[in-house]
């Protein structure tokens, strides 16, 4: 990461994500649908307006969907 | 004014974004979902839904994927010890009252299976991050020069991000409530979980994000009052 990059990061978490976003309780009602689109390969992020925003300014919210993905994808693996 | 060429920058940063429910969501989708995972799904229903043994089983059988679930978020964990396992059992009490008041609200667009788990792996997530910030202290005071003004961030930036910085800082100080100012401050420059926080202030996730959602666009609009062009692509002093 160089130097100022560093500072841009720093002003991106800040100033949050751009467009409009959900709220939290949308995002987790949508994070079932969410993470199975995105594991099909759809589009999610066209199917679900309003997600990819609001994981980059939550990272509670993107964590949670980090784990659901990561439980789908080793229940997916043989074995 | 002269326009300063726009430096890369992440890019989720753009102004004046709005907190509201898109209207033009296309549902259902449930294109990814065989006929196989809707008549599983269905079955579950049923079960939750019946009386006697039949549910007995179901609920057992329920508990029992839900603590799968809570065990692999915890496994995740390595800063959580030895209380792991008894934060997995108390997380699939908690997501099995979670999801047994709330099969209503469950509308077939994804696997049930997938659809529970997530109140399991949210259970765990909370407990995990309150856990790990147990007995230390949350850091609530005015930490925005110090932090903003970060030699490692202004000391090599260009001139354009340094005045950004400078005059994010002023707002900060300026524009902000108390309250959004502390929840801006320690969500995004202490690091500390909003899961955290919001016990700590005795709030809620959604409603501190909503607090800090609006701290934010604050921001975005007094930057813009001032001069600073927020874009996808970066930002402009005109």
């Amino acid at each position: 990461m160089t130097k100022r990059g560093e500072a841009e990061r720093l002003i991106s978490r800040v100033l949050g994500p751009a467009g409009r976003e959900l709220t939290c309780e949308q995002c987790f009602a949508e994070l079932d649908r969410y993470a199975e689109l995105s594991l099909a390969g759809a589009d999610a992020d066209r199917q679900v307006p309003g997600m990819r925003a609001h994981l980059e300014g939550c990272p509670a919210c993107a964590e949670d969907l980090g784990s659901l993905l990561a439980l789908l994808n080793e229940q997916q693996q043989p074995g | 004014m002269r326009k300063r060429s726009p430096p890369a920058v992440a890019k989720n940063v753009m102004p004046l974004a709005t907190m509201e429910t898109p209207t033009e969501t296309p549902r259902p989708c449930r294109a990814v979902l065989s006929h196989a995972a809707v008549a599983e799904s269905r079955r579950w229903l049923d079960r939750l839904s019946s009386t006697g043994s039949e549910r007995e089983r179901a609920v057992a059988e329920l508990r029992t994927l839900l603590l799968r679930a809570a065990r692999f978020e915890l496994a995740r964990r390595p800063e959580i010890g030895a209380e792991r396992e008894d934060l997995a059992q108390q997380s699939a009490n908690d997501a099995l009252l979670a999801v047994l008041g709330k099969l209503g609200e469950f509308r077939g667009e994804s696997r049930f299976t997938t659809w529970a788990y997530k109140f399991a792996l949210l259970e765990a997530g909370v407990k995990a991050r309150r856990r790990a910030w147990h007995g230390r202290e949350v850091p609530l005071e005015d930490t925005t020069g110090p932090l903003l003004i970060d030699a490692r961030a202004s000391a090599h930036a260009p001139a354009e991000t340094t005045d950004l910085l400078a005059a994010l800082r002023d707002e900060i100080n300026g524009c902000l409530s108390e309250r959004q100012r502390v929840v801006l401050i320690a969500v995004t420059l202490n690091d500390v979980p909003i899961d955290v926080l919001s016990e700590r202030l005795g709030s809620t996730r959604g409603a501190l994000y909503k607090t800090l959602h609006d701290a934010r666009r604050k921001l975005r609009a007094a930057l813009a009052e001032r001069g600073f062009e927020l874009d996808l692509n970066g930002w402009e002093e005109s």
